[in-house]
């Protein structure tokens, strides 16, 4: 079992003709991600490079393909309303990839889709993946360790890209399987965050554990500890990026920002191991964590 | 992006909100001129810089004679101003405001920022005025008053006059702050800020209220449409290693360690920063190459990072997604041949096309080069060079 995407989910790209979208939607499909189809304004009718049908609207490919995720390659500027579309259209999930999205943009985008049936993963995330089964976004497939028979499964969420390989790796390289990875996205407001998706791993069977790691900024991890304290039950190992960040300066992510002494690495720590939750004080010990949690 | 105060003034203006009447000036011999121009019998000489601590560094004066303005011009374009906020070698100032004195009965705070975990603009309102905001939510939390607004719908007007109640404003007061918060929060929407601060908000003895002082930061991802925002930039408050490494989408802070560090990723790099510190060193910088570093941005990273006098040793340290370990082989190559490697260079390579980008290395065969096999060695490596 996984969460969010299985191999039986089906995907389209919008914004499948731009450069980056192109070239990740090669990638999912090598990876063997169910793609069915993209979108691009002004492009419809035509194939992609892929030789997959190009619609010029969500409602179009959703009618044609049956598709229940989108992966949103769109531009900044466009990026809000095409999320808006997708939800509009009855997208189940939306990953969006993209990273500069204005945050008022995301606040308006956020207030629509409360009313929708619909998840978001982002923005500026690396996306969500289910090992072996379905892979919507920009991380690397093969560092990843697909659930079989007998394995320890971990469910990894992650506001950060490449930290999250690292974990991942980790856990591979230790032999700990993956149920599902998200990365939730390094940008101060967004879709799903820590506490909707612990929910979802701790009601799934197959994952026996959780990473959580968090950086500077906003207060979610401190929230999440509470969370976990109160309504999770498994074992969760946790890191928190920046704790040699400066106040003031934003680490590269929009939301990893410490701003009137809110946000800093240290209150997110204590927070978490308050709450009774292994926090790996270097970014290579997290797999060495989870062997002390998991055996 | 952070706006200067008299930037933020004539924002306030535009949309009519009252502030004093206000001169700016490029030189000291200007000062009196503005001084005149003000026609008022007292006023305050301000510096424009980005950095806090102003008033404690002697660059906030109230003066009351032509004189007196370019004598405190002089000063505060002659000398950079040093503050807790600024290093021992300060700022120079390039712009002076001159403000109409107003007499103050009572000082008030007025700010928006956006609360991250109910994603929505909140205003925050409040009696204790004057001080830093972070300064009243520690000592006295309860004297903040919050109104939290729909993106869309904006501010409602019976919001606001219960903020201004809540604050001890009453009548014609009460009616003005009013009108003042409602295009605050217009303000704030229409231009993407991520921060709109009045403070303070004073009501003077005659029962006027007014904007005394204003900090206004923007959305960065939102300046694509607001060339009059964008406008406002001012590059010469910026580190010039900061700025030039946007020029090369590289993100890039420089800090005051020995150990220059390039990763991928702001998380990973974040972390990379963490280890550094945990075993024992100091990171020179953060330097977040992105996802698609090509060879000739991955170069100048490395020219941004040795040219720091600071820096005693680098710690390369990619997790190969996107970004693939053979483009930075490349420019490890490419570097050394046309920045050269002064210091020690650590590296650490792991994901996509690693097996390749370590051939490459080996070839290459690089003076100064070494390679880790993990996370922890890089760092315990990179920190005995120090």
């Amino acid at each position: 079992m996984s969460i969010l995407v299985d191999e039986n989910t089906r995907v389209i790209c919008q914004g499948i003709t731009g450069k980056a979208g192109a070239f990740h939607t090669t990638q999912c499909l090598e990876y063997g991600t169910n793609i069915v189809g993209g979108v691009t304004p002004g492009k419809g009718g035509m194939k992609s490079e892929h030789g997959l049908p190009v619609f010029n609207t969500v409602h179009e490919a959703v009618a044609k393909t049956g598709a229940d995720a989108s992966m949103l390659f769109v531009p900044p500027a466009f990026a809000a309303a095409a999320t808006m579309e997708a939800a509009d259209a009855g997208i189940r999930l939306c990953v969006l990839i993209t990273e500069g999205v204005p945050t008022l943009d995301m606040i308006k985008a956020r207030k629509y889709l409360d009313d929708k049936n619909v998840m978001l993963v982002g923005p500026n995330c690396p996306g969500v993946i289910t090992p072996g089964a379905c892979k919507i976004g920009i991380m690397p497939g093969y560092i990843h360790k697909p659930v079989n028979k007998g394995t320890k499964n971990v469910g990894i969420i992650s506001r950060s890209g490449t930290l999250t390989y690292e974990a991942v790796w980790q856990c591979t390289e230790r032999g700990y399987a993956q149920t599902t990875c998200i990365g939730i996205g390094g940008d101060p407001v967004k879709g799903l965050n820590f506490i909707e998706l612990l929910d979802l791993f701790e009601a799934d069977p197959e994952t026996h554990a959780i990473v959580m790691i968090g950086e500077i900024g906003g207060t979610d991890e401190e929230t999440a500890a509470e969370h976990i304290k109160q309504h999770v039950s498994k074992p969760v190992v946790a890191f928190i990026a920046g704790q040699t960040a400066p106040p003031g300066k934003r680490m590269g992510h929009a939301g990893a920002i410490i701003s009137g002494g809110e946000g800093t690495a240290q209150s997110k720590i204590a927070a978490l191991k308050e709450a009774g939750i292994a926090v790996s004080d270097s970014p290579a010990k997290i797999g060495e964590t989870m062997t002390k949690m998991l055996g | 992006m952070k706006a200067h105060e008299y930037q933020a003034r004539q924002l306030m203006q535009a949309v009519g909100i009252p502030v004093p009447a206000s001169e700016v000036i490029s030189k000291p011999d200007e000062a009196k001129a503005a001084f005149e121009k003000l026609n008022a019998s007292k006023a305050v000489v301000k510096a424009q810089v980005h950095a806090g601590g102003r008033g404690k560094a002697g660059y906030v004066k109230l003066i009351d004679t032509a004189d007196e303005a370019a004598e405190h011009a002089a000063r505060m374009f002659g000398d950079p101003m040093v503050s807790k906020q600024t290093g021992p070698q300060g700022v120079r100032v390039r712009k002076i405001l001159l403000a109409n004195a107003v007499d103050i009965e009572k000082e008030y705070y007025l700010g928006i920022v956006v609360d991250r975990a109910k994603r929505c603009p909140v205003m925050m309102a409040s009696a204790e005025g004057g001080v830093e905001i972070e300064e009243v939510a520690r000592r006295n939390p309860d004297a903040i008053k919050k109104a939290w607004f729909h993106p869309h719908l904006g501010l409602q007007r019976f919001q606001a006059l219960a903020l201004a109640e809540m604050i001890g404003l009453v009548g014609e007061q009460a009616k003005a702050a009013v009108g003042i918060m409602l295009k605050l929060a217009r303000l704030f929407i229409d231009k993407d800020c991520s921060l709109a601060e009045i403070n303070p908000l004073v009501r003077t003895p005659e029962g006027q209220i007014l904007a005394i002082d204003a900090k206004f930061n923007f959305d960065d991802n939102a300046l694509f449409r607001h060339d009059d925002i964008a406008a406002l930039f001012d590059a010469a408050e910026e580190n010039p290693a900061e700025l030039k490494a946007k020029e090369y989408d590289l993100s890039y802070i420089a800090l005051d360690g020995n150990i220059g560090c390039l990763v991928n990723g702001a998380g990973l790099a974040m972390s990379t920063m963490d280890i550094i510190k945990l075993h024992g060193g100091e990171p020179a910088n953060f330097l977040d190459v992105g996802g698609s570093v090509s060879t000739e941005g991955a170069v100048e990273a490395f020219r941004i990072i040795l040219s720091d006098e600071k820096v005693k040793a680098v710690l390369v340290n990619i997790f190969g997604g996107i970004a693939r370990c053979d483009v930075i082989a490349e420019a490890l190559i490419a570097a050394a041949k046309e920045v050269g490697f002064h210091v020690p260079v650590v590296v650490r390579l792991e994901g996509t096309n690693v097996e390749i980008a370590r051939e490459m290395l080996e070839k290459a065969n690089i003076d100064q080069l070494h390679t880790a096999t993990d996370l922890t060695d890089a760092a315990k490596q990179v920190c005995a060079c120090v």
